[in-house]
């Protein structure tokens, strides 16, 4: 049930670096109240917009990895919302999307392992006809 | 403001995206032709047109690569047709929302800047 999201938002230029520490922390508490888990923090830094937002031209882009459910990210999205400068903010879900791409992975894996090594296969024979 | 010119740059002389002039309504030649229309002095290639993320097994798009998805994206800031790019529908599909999903964040712009 437990869902994976990135937060991702972008906050004022100007503002201080023990504030955003102070922002992140507040957030990290809000999860932690909710029975969420932080999985990453990842601050991309400074960055030109691709549009003017609220009169600015740069924002500070920080990215949060969240784990828990629905209720949790409405929570973190209304604090954003509220939050003065932050200037923009995008949840997405990626759980989802992880699991097609492990799937991928996991059938590319197989055909590898079909394709190069026979050994692997043949013990897997054996074993069945020694229990029998 | 560099990155973004850089990322335009790089996707002009990549050589993904194909020029709108080459394009001709019909294609005369076989299959993954190369050269074609060199007789009468109207010279121009057309390659086959093959999806990127078909040959190059990238399974992810994710609209944090901005490098990737401004491949695909024109300098109006328009999303570039599959007819033009050769991407297949599903990757089309999952580019464009990883385009929409990056303008929502101000990472591509919804219009080109005064292009």
């Amino acid at each position: 049930m437990n869902r994976t999201y990135e937060l991702m938002f972008i906050v004022r230029p100007d503002m201080a670096e023990e504030d955003q520490d102070k922002l992140i922390s507040t957030l990290e508490a809000a999860v932690a109240s909710s029975s969420g888990q932080v999985k990453n923090v990842e601050r991309m830094g400074k960055r030109r917009l691709a549009y003017t937002v609220r009169k600015f031209h740069d924002g500070i882009y920080v990215l949060l990895t969240v784990e828990g459910g629905g209720g949790l990210i409405h929570e973190l999205e209304r604090r954003l919302r509220v939050t003065e400068p932050v200037i923009k903010f995008l949840t997405v879900r990626t759980d989802e999307e992880q699991k097609r791409l492990d799937k991928i992975k996991a059938i590319k894996d197989a055909k590898r392992k079909a394709a190069a090594p026979a050994p692997s296969p043949e013990p897997a024979g054996e074993a069945p006809a020694a229990t029998a | 403001m560099a990155d973004e010119t850089r990322s335009t740059s790089e996707s002009s002389s990549g050589g993904d995206r194909p020029d709108r002039g080459e394009r001709r309504p019909s294609r005369p030649g076989g299959p993954g032709g190369g050269r074609e229309g060199g007789a009468g002095g109207r010279k121009y290639f057309r390659r086959k047109k093959v999806c990127k993320f078909c040959v190059e097994k990238i399974e992810a798009i994710n609209y944090k690569d901005i490098r990737l998805l401004a491949q695909f994206v024109a300098e109006s800031g328009r999303i570039v047709p599959r007819r033009l790019t050769g991407v297949c529908t599903p990757h089309q599909r999952r580019l464009s929302l990883a385009i929409k999903q990056a303008r929502n964040i101000a990472l591509l712009p919804f219009a080109g800047r005064a292009a």
